[in-house]
């Protein structure tokens, strides 16, 4: 009751802050940090134990494996967290995807050289998240469905332009951006897997050292005092979406290498697993909070996890069980840990 | 970007001559029939610290939000440094050197010190953020402001609510505001904190930036302005040197308004006391509520005054069982009450005949899409449903038009109609009318007349009053005095999250309600004279 005029406690205040961020602070970040590494960790290790060929679930064969089957979640997964980060969504990925690899498919096979048919591709991508955009900033639509919406109609679209039909494409070097053994052998892992790595980083340079990065981070905490400060924050959207939708429409390109064909069925439901990697990966769906080392971290979570059900011979559904019990136990703890804090 | 501090160099301001920082002249703003702002005058030097005070609802709010660029005024003219101003948006207004630090700090919370007080100003190259010339940026301005201390990588989300103000006020300078708006800026301070503002404001004003503050709190008000202004329904009623008048003459300015026959007849409290229906003792809900004891009878209307944020509205939820008490007792009919769990859950609280009315329609009191006979019925069901729960539609549409005749509840064609459609006034009629379906035993009301027009406020009186006739106990919790004076049996008055004890309306004015309120009859409030268990 008297504390309002203790002076020493209002002391103990001030001097609390002289240090940069007092010990149990950094503990509590380190330990967010950690949590998905931990995570991933405990996967690993879990399915190591069960197999009966622990050699075989950690040979460099099946890392490659692994790594490949995470491209296409990965690279998602670094345009949703910057959209997660600023407070947004985006569940038109699925949508993008098939709209992207179609449009690849199909300037392939019509001829065109494969780099232009990848660049459209992209392009494509990047097309709607522009839409989302606009949605979002001119016509005031929540992003849940605005997006919900446009992963309608880019699925829709998808499927008009390759009639409803898988779409099958010459022999290029698209089709060997996801393969195990990658030519030159000196890469080590497909050419994909070292895109995703490059953009992976490159992102988080610019989420955690650029004026852009900050302020979406900024847009995510608190959207009113980013826009008193002066930050259009419609125009940030903007390029937070389109340069989503760039990165969502290279996912597509992936898959199209995976399947060798344009399918405008394919990656149904694939944006709730980028969401779930970027939030495993410790992005807070209200904004502000995320990394793209998290959600990578993520991505490699449900990836080995699908891969060891795989190798363990269980049914698809115990992976779908145990992946929607991890996501709930990392929000959980996640909420345990601040709350704790708090 | 190498200037050592973005703040311009001091400047010797001149009280005498030179154009203002800041004249107001005849602003008005008009919301529906409301007038917010009717003729504002305001003028303020460059260096002045000027003290806006007024009422709840005087108009001051708006007057900042017409500032800062928020809401675009109907009439009248704004100078700043002699020029015409009349921003678009907020950031216009920014851009124009006027900063608003609000009531409640608008921080991103996830961002360091340093990428708050440069948020929209970062120093970059290429697009990359410049560390080490965000964090001298910083620094220098905290050092201006004598928080050297303050280390510009704190996450802004862990620091105290008195070190997040700091930062508020270093992002208003980094932007190089020439005017400062400071809408009560004390209300969630401690009193150490206080005098570091004030520090803050002086340091500020000696750079030759104008200062508005805003407060109740007549005595920091004293303390840190050399000029005010009263608003009183959206007029400046009032102004000149604080030194030349009294905080009666200040108080008086802020009230007056006279009592017109708004109020129903209620007969003369009787020699026979009803039984005490609700009994409240050291009811403890912290951080805003710390001490409150009272007892509410029979036919009784309890008025509680206090200002936004003392703690009224808290009391009145612990109350309810929306937030659970740290400590106190609770007898309703002379049982005590359960504060946690479900047993003092709202459920539990509206079984055992206990009403709240929230004072946010809007967002706790209806749900606006439904039907105004579905918002009536809500909390009783049971009355207009069969067996099984299924709910007699035409029970209800009954129930709900003999409720809407009642409280005289207008524009309601059909009891179907979502409650939404209805005006303000009117939806507040529905809201109290559900505590009367429910046959609440006691009726908690938060702010039942908190903008709605006259009419309805005449309504919502006598509806008020009927039902403490019919025997209902009644806790009103207003910021308007008057109606305070017109209605209730006994007040009490809240301030900083203390409840003086209650006494006869008769035995207060409203001069004495507002000073107990902003702290300047401090002997009212010692915990002791009301805290023993008689």
């Amino acid at each position: 009751m008297q504390t309002t005029l203790d002076p020493e406690a209002a002391a103990a205040v001030s001097a609390d802050l002289t240090e940069p961020t007092p010990a149990p602070e950094r503990l509590r970040e380190w330990l967010s940090r950690l949590g998905p590494f931990v995570a991933l960790a405990l996967v690993v290790l879990t399915f190591t134990i069960l197999s009966d060929t622990p050699a075989r679930f950690l040979s460099p064969f099946n890392l490659r494996i692994v790594l490949s089957q995470t491209v296409i979640v990965a690279v998602g997964a670094v345009g949703m967290t910057a959209i997660i980060v600023s407070g947004g969504i985006d569940l038109s990925v699925g949508g993008i995807i098939a709209l992207s690899g179609v449009v690849t498919a199909l300037l392939l096979r019509s001829g065109l050289a494969p780099v232009t048919a990848v660049l459209a591709g992209i392009v494509a991508g990047g097309a709607v998240g522009l839409l989302n955009g606009l949605i979002v900033t001119r016509m005031k639509v929540v992003p849940f469905i605005a997006t919900l919406g446009t992963m309608e109609i880019a699925r829709g679209a998808a499927k008009w332009l390759a009639h409803e039909q898988t779409v099958n494409t010459p022999e290029t070097w698209v089709g060997s951006l996801l393969v195990t053994f990658p030519t030159p052998s000196w890469l080590i892992v497909s050419p994909g897997v070292w895109t995703a790595l490059g953009l992976a980083v490159l992102a988080a340079a610019v989420l955690r050292g650029t004026v852009f990065g900050r302020r979406i981070f900024a847009l995510g905490s608190n959207e009113a005092a980013a826009r008193a400060c002066g930050i259009d924050t419609d125009r940030l959207k903007l390029w937070i979406y389109g340069l989503s939708g760039l990165l969502f429409g290279l996912s597509g390109v992936f898959q199209l290498s995976r399947l060798r064909q344009g399918d405008p069925t394919v990656a149904v439901g694939i944006e709730l697993d980028i969401i779930a990697a970027v939030v495993i990966g410790g992005a807070s769906l209200f904004g502000g909070e995320g990394s793209i080392l998290g959600s990578i971290v993520g991505a490699l979570i449900m990836a080995f996890l699908r891969n060891g059900c795989q190798q363990m011979g269980w049914p698809n559904y115990v992976q779908e069980i145990m992946i929607g019990s991890i996501i709930v136990l990392a929000v959980a703890f996640d909420r345990w840990r601040t709350g704790r804090a708090a | 970007m190498s200037t050592p501090a973005p703040v311009p160099a001091p400047s010797a301001p001149d009280a005498t001559r030179g154009p203002y920082a800041l004249e107001i002249r005849g602003v008005e703003k008009r919301f529906g029939a409301t007038r917010a702002l009717d003729g504002v005058r305001l003028a303020v030097r460059p260096g002045e610290v000027h003290a806006l005070i007024g009422e709840n609802g005087a108009g001051k709010s708006t007057l900042m939000n017409v500032l800062a660029g928020a809401l675009r005024p109907d009439a009248g003219e704004v100078r700043v440094e002699g020029r015409p101003y009349a921003p678009a948006d907020p950031l216009e207004a920014r851009r124009a050197g006027i900063a608003l630090i609000h009531q409640e700090l608008s921080l991103c919370p996830h961002l360091t010190v340093a990428e708050n007080v440069l948020l929209g100003v970062e120093s970059a190259r290429w697009g990359k953020v410049d560390g080490p010339e965000s964090r001298r940026r910083t620094s220098a301005l905290l050092e201006l402001f004598g928080h050297p201390d303050l280390a510009p990588d704190r996450r802004v989300g862990d620091l105290p609510i008195a070190a997040q103000q700091v930062v508020e006020i270093c992002r208003a300078m980094s932007a190089d505001a020439r005017i400062v708006l400071m809408d009560e800026p004390t209300s969630s301070l401690q009193r150490d904190d206080v005098q570091r503002l004030f520090s803050l404001v002086r340091r500020l004003s000696a750079r030759g930036i104008a200062v508005i503050y805003i407060s109740h709190f007549l005595e920091e008000v004293r303390e840190i302005a050399e000029h005010y202004t009263v608003l009183r329904d959206g007029r400046s009623v009032d102004s000149g040197a604080l030194a030349g008048v009294t905080n009666d003459h200040l108080i008086a300015q802020m009230v007056g308004r006279p009592v017109r026959g708004l109020f129903p007849e209620r007969p003369a409290a009787e020699n026979t006391r009803p039984e005490v229906l609700l009994e409240v003792r050291g009811l403890v809900a912290p951080p805003a509520l710390r001490h409150a004891s009272f007892e509410l009878r029979r036919g009784e209307i309890l008025g509680i005054a206090g200002l936004m944020g003392s703690g009224r509205s808290e009391m009145v939820r612990a109350l309810f069982g929306l937030d659970a008490p740290a400590g106190g007792e609770v007898r309703l009919g002379g049982e005590v009450l359960a504060l946690q769990g479900t047993r003092g859950s709202p459920g539990a609280r509206v079984r055992q005949g206990v009403g709240y009315l929230s004072e946010d329609r809007k967002g706790e009191g209806l749900a606006l899409p439904m039907s105004i006979a579905d918002n009536l019925t809500l909390t009783r069901f049971s009355a207009t449903s069969r067996r099984g729960g299924w709910l007699d539609l035409r029970r209800q549409r009954r129930a709900a038009a003999a409720l809407i005749g009642a409280l005289g509840v207008r524009g309601a064609r059909t009891p179907d109609q979502p409650v939404g459609t209805l005006s303000g006034g009117n939806q507040q009629k529905v809201a109290i009318g559900r505590l009367l379906h429910q046959e609440a035993e006691v009726l908690l009301l938060d702010e039942p007349t908190r903008g709605i027009d006259i009419g309805s406020k005449v309504q919502v009186y006598e509806t008020i009053t009927g039902a403490a006739a019919a025997g209902k106990a009644v806790l009103l919790v207003s910021s308007y005095l008057p109606e305070l004076f017109g209605l209730c049996d006994r007040l009490a008055v809240m301030s900083r999250g203390r409840l003086s004890a209650a006494r006869p309306t008769a035995e207060w004015t409203p001069e004495r309600v507002l000073a107990v309120a902003i702290g300047t009859g401090s002997d009212e409030l010692d915990p002791e004279d009301h805290a023993d268990h008689a």
